[in-house]
């Protein structure tokens, strides 16, 4: 299974011979035999495009082989060894690809879900069969080679936490595959049901997989061909074909929403078995699901742990540990330990319950635990919770993916006639949605056609941040982020593998990353059509004694009767549990907010950050228990939300106002304002709000009032991953919004509410935790407010829109600015500090193309001010009875905005008022062509009476951004100001 | 599917008729319900027709009467034999050997009512010891809870568990009465109704504790008031059978909380002197809705 390549040179060529092959194989390769039908004509374009990304990955190959050593001798010289992985999907056919290997398990993940078109991402996970032939959840977080220490690579593709809810789930496509997993839970036993729910379950299965019942398309005994439950029987196939008939013209999506409805009832959906003994030495079994810990004794449900009753699990050698919270009439909390087979028993125990705990009940994952305050695992989940993914994939919109459900041969062979115009409508969804650039996975009859549509942009893009991850040379080399260095690879075997697309700046990163030669060329995929045949193969390898389902080998009964549990001893007395947390709570939330995003887009690796949150002593914290590991008591301390206190949140905000201190930034800003160089482009408004993506025209209430806007729209494009981008961004974003409080101190309570309310509106979404989080530490800032000697009391409104490019280069930005085409009338450039290496903030420039409007010609403050830097914007006049806006774009905005708006994976708006101010941060992830985005918009306003020091607070909000994100680059920037009179101003 | 019905949608009901040896001897034995106690069989008798009455006529449900058999003297204890639940009978295996043979003639009556009948333990060999009775068990139409109590063990359950595979079935110790149904019924889809007793509300914090769900919970001050039959009726009318003021003075003004509902009160004093209450006279059967 292993495959290891030779030196970059070899793997270079391999690569390109591969490449080459490719192009030449394409008409005959089984992912393009569809294109044989009348539909392929869609493909013409694609085609094209490769062939010119061929010939400038051979341009681009020549150069990386020259530059590669002397630009990156550190990683240059390394042999990249790639492994084969194999990878058992719900359907149960095998995909096959190749990972770098030492790649984490996102890379695997990711790799899986575009190779499956899907979205949401967060339900599903990798196991891996350990050499007891337990199943082991990979950890997306950590190199695949560390979690699989023998063996093939081999794994299988897994709903890992199921949702309560199914119709929540906003794909079809989706819940397809959760319908895969639920019947091959029910068939191997995982999830026991009664005959009446098999009969249910297995008549919506013959619906959404063969449609409606049609005894000649179908034949007599087609049922026997799907697999129902552990024992099937001819009874059972009769009334499965029974109700099967009455479903006459329900849809696929509808029987398996049927089935979903169904199956989510029974009380073992979603329940991760564990065998253990209890104190007594008593066979029980331990459940882990989204409401808690469940404990069965046999098939008895003996005792139930919901997730608030639990206020500590952990773990120590082979024992696993609750602490209970004490009962209503009880005084102290209890201790409940139960003996697990072994040691790594204990541990996947206890790290599923630490995930589905983060999963389903928190609002935000857990930063890992400090060094002092929790020995042991550093283990958290990093991924999304429930509540982010929901909310992420709310804003889901693309097109509905077209897949086949997995189906016999006759179905295939009896309906290939349908098939010709599900291709034709096809084809015209994707060109559609090219820029999409999701890899779509078109089924027709019994062969997969993976297309992915093209991503030039992002690809050039996220070329050229490889190229300058590689110049800036980071002292902090990647590998020190836990999280996302091969995702780089990943991404780059992505391009590679799709669309071959060179680009110039990919010598770069060629030399950097020799590895991302192999993977994806050799990427096939194995489609079996005989479920009943793959089922049973899948099964087979989840189980070891087939006589038993797994229920029943789990549920192993001792006569002994058990202790009840909830009268076990009361091991201590109540402890300061809470606030210990509390104590975490500072670096947590900042933590929290870098690995909020881990299991997000997963691509990147965000050098920077890394740097940061060494100085911050963030997750990557030192462990001074690491090597202990095995013996020392580990702790997961449960923190719910509502643990949070106003505290914590306060040393938050000062720690990070302690990272950006306000002098610095102001002089920083100067700077890079006096470097400006450029036009001002002065541009309608309309156009503006698009670009800020309709923020603005919720502000239209507050017109006639004196507001200041100040839009500052920041676009860091760095070397950062895509992953740790996203996270690193949230992280800006709480920063920001205290810092930018300083700068805002005002009076009028009721105008704020009315900004803020449209917005609210518009965002439904906003969750109230994360509201009255920033709202906190706007209140502490507020102290910091005096330092600042800035007294903001007029109306102001800044907005930050941070567009985060995920893999796009800031040191090319300049390149592209002449493609801005959006820029309309070029008055003044800014020239604009760019944050892309870390060791230096500034040391590169980015191209900032300012546009200002003016609706009143009278006050001109915003340029000249900046320019003069902080001390002149003190100086600047009050505006009255005027509106103005000034709007600062980077040209990089353009390079990428212009195509499609892409696949709005997530947007999240974090409305904070003072008694003044509102401040608005909006985040939005997008999916353009495969390559995720992230946007952090940011809008404050200040109303008030007296002269704001609007130039000032700006210039340092972007300074301050700017240095919160040396990734990411600032790409727009509006300054607007709204004075007494013109009411028709403003926003559209 | 069975779990798509609404809770306490019925069809149903299955009565056997209460035997002229009635609170004879067979009672003895139990040291609960040891025969001392003086019961009126013409009143019981009365009683149980009122029961039935209530049932067919004022809640519409179709009765089926099992003709009494004086050779089984707590043959009109049918709760106890079986457990229905959808389309499936679980025959149970009562605790008393001589209330055993019990089951032959419900179990019958289930077939012609094409209920899927399950064996708890053809033979008394491969049961396992396992002993269950109805009245122990709390079916919540959610969920199950089995009481474990003198009459019913954890084999027992654990073969209601195999049988209703789709449920959550849990134990809890029966603390406060004899048996569960004593101190607890269901009085709607999400209500407990459960009485004041210390021990009962030990088992309803263990059934909290067990639940995924949020029940409402109706206390009741008397004893015997906290078991009620519920019955949705056609065109969705909620019925509550419950002991009349006679006999649970302060309970009535507790069940007139339930809004919207058909309050039968319903005597039992009789069969509640040998330790039975309402609940303990009937089966209740959803044919209408099988799994369509």
């Amino acid at each position: 299974m292993t495959t290891e390549t030779g030196a970059d040179s070899e793997a270079r060529q391999n690569k390109e011979t591969e490449k080459g092959k490719a192009k030449a194989a394409e008409p005959t390769s089984p992912q393009n035999q569809t294109e044989q039908l009348p539909a392929a004509a869609g493909h013409s374009t694609p085609a094209r495009k490769e062939q010119e990304q061929q010939e400038e990955e051979d341009q681009a190959s020549h150069r990386s082989s020259t530059s590669r050593l002397s630009r990156s001798p550190l990683r240059g010289v390394k042999k990249v060894k790639i492994m084969q992985c194999k990878v058992t999907l719900l359907d149960g056919s095998d995909f096959t690809l190749n990972v770098e290997k030492r790649a984490r398990g996102q890379v695997l993940l990711d790799k899986i879900c575009e190779h499956l078109n899907l979205l949401e991402r967060d339900y599903f996970g990798i196991t891996h069969r350990d050499v007891e032939n337990q199943k082991n959840w990979l950890d997306p977080s950590k190199e695949l080679k560390k979690q699989i220490r023998t063996g093939p690579w081999n794994f299988a593709f897994n709903v890992k936490f199921y949702p309560p809810d199914p119709s929540q789930l906003s794909e079809d496509i989706t819940r397809y595959y959760l319908c895969l997993q639920l019947r091959d839970d029910v068939v191997s036993g995982r999830l026991p049901c009664s005959f009446a729910t098999h009969t249910v379950l297995g008549s919506y299965t013959a619906q959404s997989e063969l449609g409606d019942y049609d005894p000649e398309e179908l034949g007599s005994d087609y049922i026997s061909e799907l697999r129902f439950a552990p024992n099937q029987t001819k009874e059972l196939e009769e009334k499965v074909m029974e109700l099967h008939k009455t479903y006459k013209g329900m849809t696929p999506a509808e029987a398996e929403m049927h089935f979903l409805e169904n199956a989510k009832k029974l009380s073992m959906y979603g329940v991760d078995l564990h065998h253990a003994k209890d104190s007594e030495g008593v066979e029980i079994m331990l459940g882990v699901c989204a409401s808690g810990l469940l404990i069965y004794r046999d098939r008895l449900r003996i005792n139930r742990f919901a997730w608030p009753k639990i206020l500590k699990i952990s773990y120590k050698r082979n024992n696993f540990y609750i602490k209970i919270r004490p009962g209503e009439f009880e005084q102290f909390e209890s201790t409940i330990g139960f003996k697990l087979p072994n040691h790594r028993a204990a541990k996947r125990l206890w790290k599923v319950c630490v995930e589905h705990h983060t999963f389903f009940r928190l609002v935000s994952p857990e930063a890992p635990p400090k060094k002092f305050l929790s020995l042991g695992s550093k283990f958290r989940y990093s991924g999304r919770t429930q509540a982010q993914t929901r909310r992420a994939s709310s804003q889901i919109i693309r097109p509905a993916p077209l897949f086949e459900r997995t189906s016999s041969k006759r179905y295939n062979m009896s309906r290939s006639l349908d098939g010709a115009p599900i291709m034709e409508n096809h084809e015209t969804l994707m060109k559609d949605s090219t820029a999409d650039g999701t890899a779509k996975v078109i089924t027709k009859g019994d062969i997969i056609t993976t297309v992915t549509t093209e991503k030039k942009a992002e690809e050039e893009k996220a070329e050229r941040e490889d190229a300058q991850m590689d110049a800036a040379e980071t002292p902090e080399p990647a590998v020190t982020t836990p999280l996302r260095h091969d995702t780089k690879t990943d991404s780059e075997q992505t391009d590679f593998a799709f669309d071959g697309e060179m680009t110039e700046s990919e010598a770069d990163e060629d030399s950097e990353m020799p590895t991302q030669d192999n993977s994806p060329p050799e990427e096939m995929v194995k489609h079996q059509t005989n479920i009943s045949e793959l089922k049973r193969s899948f099964l087979e390898t989840g189980s070891s004694a087939p006589g038993l389902t797994e229920w029943e080998k789990r549920l192993t009964s001792s006569p002994v009767r058990s202790p009840r549990l909830d009268e076990a001893p009361m091991i201590e007395p109540l402890d300061t549990e809470g606030e210990q947390a509390a104590g975490q709570e500072p670096k947590e939330e900042q933590e929290t907010k870098v690995t909020e995003a881990a299991g997000y887009l997963v691509k990147y690796v965000l050098d920077s950050l890394v740097t940061d949150l060494g100085t911050s002593s963030g997750p990557h914290g030192i462990s001074l228990s690491t090597t202990m590991d095995d013996d020392v008591f580990m702790d997961g301390t449960l923190r719910e939300v509502e643990e949070k206190t106003p505290d914590s949140q306060e040393e938050v905000s000062e720690r990070s106002m302690g990272k950006v201190s306000p002098g610095a930034v102001r002089q920083e800003v100067s700077q890079a304002i006096s470097d400006k160089k450029g036009t001002l482009i002065i541009l309608k408004e309309a156009e503006e709000r698009d670009d800020a993506e309709g923020m603005e025209t919720s502000a239209e209430g507050e017109k006639e009032e004196t507001v200041v806007q100040e839009e500052v729209n920041i676009e860091e494009n760095g070397t950062s991953k895509e992953e740790e981008d996203t996270s690193d961004v949230k992280e800006a974003t709480a920063v920001k919004t205290s810092n930018l409080k300083i700068e805002i101190k005002t009076d009028d309570v009721t105008q704020i509410k009315g900004i803020d309310s449209p917005k609210k509106a518009m965002a439904s979404w906003i969750s109230e935790e994360v509201k009255t989080e920033t709202s906190k530490i706007i209140s502490a800032t507020a102290e910091e407010l005096k330092e600042m000697k800035t007294s903001l009391q007029k109306p102001e409104m800044f907005t930050f829109q941070e567009v985060q490019m995920e893999q796009s280069m800031t040191s090319l930005n300049h390149v592209t600015v002449s493609e801005s085409s959006t820029t309309s009338l070029a008055v003044s450039t800014l020239g604009w500090v760019s944050s892309s290496q870390k060791t230096s903030p500034e040391p590169e420039e980015e191209v900032v193309v300012a546009k200002e409007t003016e609706a009143a010609p009278a006050d001109s403050t915003g340029p000249t001010s900046l320019d003069a830097g902080d001390a002149a914007t003190k100086e600047m006049p009050v505006v009255h009875t005027e509106t103005k806006t000034i709007t600062y774009e980077s040209a990089e905005v353009d390079t990428n905005g212009d195509v499609d708006p892409g696949v709005l994976l997530s947007a999240q708006t974090i409305t904070s008022e003072t008694t003044s101010t509102t401040t608005t941060t909006h985040i939005t992830k997008t999916v353009k062509g495969g390559i995720s985005e992230t946007r952090i918009e940011k809008r404050i306003v200040i109303t008030g009476d007296a002269d704001i020091d609007h130039d000032e607070a700006l210039a340092q909000a972007i300074k301050e951004a700017k240095e919160q994100h040396p990734d990411m680059s600032v790409t727009k920037v509006v300054v607007h100001k709204e004075t007494e009179i013109t009411p028709e101003e403003g926003e559209d | 599917m069975a779990n798509i019905c609404q809770y306490g949608s019925f069809t149903h009901a299955v009565v056997r008729s209460i035997p002229e040896t009635f609170g004879g001897k067979a009672e003895s034995g139990d040291g609960h319900e040891n025969g001392d106690v003086s019961v009126d069989l013409a009143k019981a008798q009365r009683q149980f027709g009122c029961l039935t009455g209530a049932l067919r006529q004022k809640v519409g449900l179709q009765l089926i009467e099992i003709p009494p058999d004086p050779e089984l003297p707590e043959s009109w204890r049918i709760e106890d034999v079986a457990v229905i639940q959808g389309d499936t009978a679980l025959i149970t295996r009562p605790y008393k050997h001589q209330r055993r043979s019990e089951v032959e003639a419900v179990r019958r009556v289930m077939s012609e009512l094409n209920v899927t009948v399950v064996e708890m333990g053809a033979a008394d060999g491969d049961s396992g010891g396992a002993t269950l009775e109805g009245s122990d068990v709390l079916f919540t139409g959610r969920e199950f809870f089995v009481g474990l109590s003198s009459h019913t063990n954890r084999r027992g359950a654990e073969v209601l568990a195999d049988t209703f595979k789709d449920f959550a079935v849990s134990t809890v110790p029966v603390c406060g009465g004899a048996r569960l149904k004593n101190i607890c019924s269901m009085g709607g889809p999400d209500t407990i109704i459960i009485n004041n007793s210390d021990g009962a509300k030990k088992t309803l914090r263990m059934m909290e504790q067990l639940t995924d769900h949020h029940y409402e919970v109706l206390t009741v001050p008397d004893e015997s008031a906290a078991n009620c039959v519920y019955i949705r009726g056609p065109s969705s009318r909620d019925f509550l059978l419950h002991r009349p003021a006679e006999e649970c003075p302060d309970s009535v003004s507790a069940f007139q909380k339930l809004q919207d509902y058909t309050l039968l009160p319903t005597a039992c004093s009789e069969a509640s002197k040998l330790g039975a209450s309402l609940s303990s006279l009937c089966l209740l059967i959803n044919r209408k809705h099988t799994y369509f």
